[in-house]
């Protein structure tokens, strides 16, 4: 097969597949007799027309960015840690630890603290499939998928019988203090005025105390840590002995081993430093969301961070970019749910449909391309 | 229909049609790589062409051309006269043309008759086709030595049995044509042997066999003609019977070329590697090398010699730190650790070895990983290559491919290629080059020229012996017995995972070394 130009095996590809899908899932919309025209507008009004929807966005790329770096990780060490939802949920668990422990000074300190909290669970709950693969051969794919229902129970069991405060209806914990509060973008200073609010006449609309009033978002410091790892992860992989060796070890086990790289040490360290990254996602969601830890916290994210990671070609850049297109599609399709009668399953069908054609089916564009490219060149 | 039937008919449009394919004015390029030009070749009849060149001269194109798998920029193809279009396999097959791969498309856990019928099935049950093909493959076992047991699963035949299944789907589906891309790369002498006895009984036949590969003595033991190919060029076609190793030599590499190796008498200093008793078990706990003892000294090669897969592999395994054994190894007065974490391929690289391992494409490269990631690889610890205690030097890393591969003759050089990219022979350079440039204490080497081309394989002699002059000490396995006659300052013979006895080179010839490799005489 010929190979395609850079710029069209990264651009143009992904550019196409993604064409297709839309066309598909117009369709899909035609054939329940909703206006694709009307969908896309609500769809792209809703994650991209203002700061706020912005704001909602880039909060659910954040946890994406996370949990695609996390598969990407593994991925290079040639193993498939489908467990980033599990570890995500365990990341949560950590955070709720570290923020309820103590009174905690400032928010810098408290999101340092539970950064290391998040990772550390993360990697916990990681280390332990990863060592059954290494030593006994039992599959990760397995034992990772195993794992994420066991994180799913252990959760439900703390936060009904250990974390929830007495007196408290729901399986959660209690909330975080103030002071563990994670600056969200409205609350950053550069980045306030994108989020004032304005009334109906156009003038800026004032609280009691006659100061501007702003638009509440999620997406908050942890958006900055998310982009901070994927440049962490890029240079690991690419510019450390540590990731050289990884992904040695994760195109040939055999050339490994005759080089002297102990695929006991890579598979540990690889699926731990996946597990971390799938933990830190909490900082996100708990830490800078919900502000307290509940039932299923991690919400699929952990999943869609393999769609995002096929999709971003297994580099940071690419993960980046496929977590805001997720980020945009969750949030898009929400709007879609709030405002028009197209049910928000529809998002799931979106989604679904966006990887399967940038995953799955991609070498089939990549193919048509090549018999392009190579008839172009021919003549 | 039996196989005395199709050789029949063949034998009867022989006499009307002298070539069984023409092909005129054939080329093709990828991007701006001419692989092919204008390539003009008629084979005739019921004969045995071998097709011969350096990797990379356009061989592989050319067949791949013929078979339907490119489709050529120009030219024309002719099958028994006739012009023909091939746009797909499918259309080889029915056009009578058979191939069969270097690497086997056969179904593992499917048995020879089951794989023998996949995609030549006469209907949607199998009961009919199966009892048909079971009957035609009894004729063609009986008739060409081609005896495989029908229902005996694929995975649990040895690579030459393999081969004739990928014969015998050929000849099932009526093939006239048999082209066979490098048949020998995998088999043992016998099995080559033998699989030369089938291919001239199908030419006795009436089939016509098209023959690539690079080894001289194959061509000169087997065809009736022979062309040369040369940077997707046809050189030369030639009677066999009226040429010679030597000017096929030269018409492949363009420019004479050193067959035998030239070497000084060697100055052999102290003990460097000191075995005894060196024993290894597979990971089923059968013992593969049962305790063998040799002495290596400064400045001298041990030639290995035996047929593939009696303890020789394991032996390389063992000194390199990739299987654990048991018994005593010494390196320079120093006792290597045998068995646990301490024995691995970076703690002998530490200690001096080099190891060029017998499988390159699975051991000593990673082909995704890009020439400069290879030269690094098991080396990435090297001080040279870091810039600071965290970061890696990539460009000094890539430097230094780049000046390797000058010093190597790496072609094409350039660093950042992967590794699967290059030929056969320059892949080879590339590992060579990264275990020999650091004039190891101690060489390890198995198959030094396993899939390289001619010009490759005396540049590679070349700087085996420039090693050994220079004090390395050598340890080369080889199968290849001439191979091992010609560079080894001492000869042991292993078989059955244990010594023969010794021999120096001068002193014996390939009759006795065969002997002692198939278990008989005494040490």
């Amino acid at each position: 097969m010929t190979k395609l130009p850079t710029w069209a095996d990264v651009g143009l590809v992904p550019l196409i597949s993604l064409t297709l899908a839309a066309l598909v899932s117009a369709g899909v919309l035609l054939a329940i007799g909703q206006s694709p025209m009307q969908a896309l507008t609500v769809m792209v009004n809703g994650a991209l027309g203002s700061s706020y929807a912005w704001g909602y966005t880039l909060y659910y790329a954040t946890s994406f960015i996370f949990t695609g770096l996390a598969v990407t990780v593994a991925f290079h060490a040639g193993l498939f840690n489908i467990g980033g939802e599990g570890q995500a949920q365990l990341g949560g668990l950590g955070v709720a630890l570290v923020c309820l422990a103590l009174p905690w000074p400032h928010w810098t300190i408290a999101l340092l603290a539970a950064m290391f909290g998040a990772a550390l669970f993360g990697a916990a709950w990681a280390a332990i499939p990863a060592y059954l693969q290494a030593k006994r051969g039992s599959h990760i794919v397995i034992t990772t998928i195993m794992f994420n229902y066991i994180a799913a129970a252990l959760l439900i069991y703390l936060l009904v019988n250990v974390l929830r405060p007495d007196g408290q209806m729901d399986p959660a914990s209690a909330n975080f203090p103030a002071s563990a509060h994670l600056p969200q973008f409205q609350e950053i200073p550069i980045l306030q005025g994108l989020f004032q609010r304005f009334g109906a006449d156009g003038l800026p609309r004032l609280n009691a105390q006659g100061m501007p009033m702003y638009q509440q978002v999620p997406a908050n410091v942890t958006f900055l840590i998310a982009i901070l790892a994927c440049v962490l992860v890029w240079v690991m992989l690419w510019h450390t002995r540590l990731g050289f060796a990884i992904r040695a070890f994760g195109k040939s086990e055999k050339a490994a081993v005759y080089a002297g790289i102990s695929p006991l040490r890579i598979i540990m360290i690889a699926m731990l430093i996946s597990g971390a990254l799938a933990g830190l996602m909490a900082i996100n969601n708990v830490m800078g969301q919900s502000e307290r830890l509940v039932q299923n916290s991690a919400s699929g994210a952990g999943f869609i961070g393999i769609a995002v990671a096929l999709m971003g070609r297994n580099h940071p850049l690419g993960i980046f970019l496929a977590a805001v297109l997720f980020g945009f599609l969750f949030q898009g399709g929400a709007a879609l749910g709030l405002e028009t009668d197209i049910p928000i399953e529809l998002r799931t069908v979106v989604q679904g449909l966006v990887i399967l054609f940038t995953g799955a089916l991609d070498q089939m564009v990549r193919m048509l391309l090549g018999a392009f490219f190579a008839k172009k060149g021919a003549t | 229909m039996s196989a005395a039937d199709l050789g029949g008919r063949q034998a009867t449009a022989a006499l009307a049609l002298p070539y069984a394919i023409e092909l005129k004015g054939i080329s093709k390029a990828f991007g701006s790589v001419q692989a092919n030009k204008d390539i003009n070749i008629a084979i005739p009849r019921g004969t045995i062409h071998g097709i011969i060149g350096e990797n990379g001269a356009g061989k592989s194109t050319l067949m791949s051309i013929l078979y339907g798998f490119y489709r050529a920029d120009s030219g024309q193809i002719l099958v028994n006269g006739a012009p023909v279009t091939i746009p797909d396999s499918q259309s080889a097959i029915r056009a009578g043309i058979g191939m069969v791969f270097q690497h086997f498309k056969l179904v593992q856990n499917f048995s020879v008759l089951e794989n023998v019928i996949l995609g030549a099935e006469d209907g949607p049950m199998l009961n009919s086709s199966l009892a048909k093909a079971r009957k035609i493959l009894g004729d063609l076992s009986r008739e060409y030595e081609l005896d495989v047991d029908p229902d005996a699963l694929i995975e649990d035949l040895s690579v030459g049995h393999q081969q004739r299944v990928e014969i015998l789907k050929a000849l099932y589906r009526q093939a006239e044509i048999l082209i066979l891309d490098e048949p020998t790369g995998v088999l043992t002498p016998d099995e080559a042997d033998h699989l030369f006895r089938i291919l001239r009984g199908l030419r006795d036949q009436g089939k016509t066999i098209v023959l690539i590969t690079h080894k001289l003595r194959e061509i000169m033991e087997t065809t009736d003609n022979v062309s040369v190919m040369r940077r997707g060029t046809m050189v030369a076609t030639v009677k066999t019977a009226e040429t010679s190793p030597e000017s096929l030599a030269e018409l492949m590499v363009g420019r004479k070329v050193l067959l035998e190796v030239e070497k000084k008498p060697s100055k052999v200093g102290e003990i460097v590697l000191s075995v005894k008793n060196l024993a290894v078990k597979d990971e089923h706990g059968v013992t593969r090398l049962k305790g063998v003892s040799f002495d290596i000294r400064a400045g001298e090669i041990l030639g290995i010699a035996g047929v593939a897969g009696n303890g020789q592999s394991e032996l390389l395994d063992a000194l390199g730190g990739i299987a654990a054994a048991s018994g005593v190894v010494v390196l320079n007065g120093a006792k290597l650790p045998l068995t646990g974490p301490r024995a691995n391929g970076k703690a002998r690289r530490d200690a001096g070895i080099a190891h060029v391992p017998e499988d390159r494409q699975s051991l000593g490269l990673i082909m995704d990983f890009a020439a400069w990631e290879n030269v690094g690889f098991g080396y990435h610890d090297d001080p040279r290559y870091q810039k600071n205690a965290w970061l890696m030097d990539n460009e000094a890393l890539r430097a230094d491919t780049a000046s390797k591969m000058a010093t190597y003759d790496v072609r094409p050089p350039i660093p950042t290629l992967p590794a699967k990219s290059f030929s056969g022979g320059n892949q080879q350079k590339i590992v060579v080059a990264r275990e020999m440039d650091r004039n190891p204490e101690l060489l390890l080497i198995g198959q030094p020229t396993r899939g390289v081309d001619i010009g490759a394989i005396e540049f590679i002699h070349k700087q085996i012996i420039a090693l050994r002059d220079a004090g390395s000490a050598v340890l080369l396995v080889s199968v290849e017995l001439d191979e091992i006659m010609s560079l080894s300052d001492r000869v042991l013979v292993m078989f059955d995972g244990q010594i023969m006895g010794e021999r120096v080179p001068a002193q014996t010839d390939e009759r006795e070394l065969g002997m002692m490799m198939a278990g008989m005489g005494a040490k």
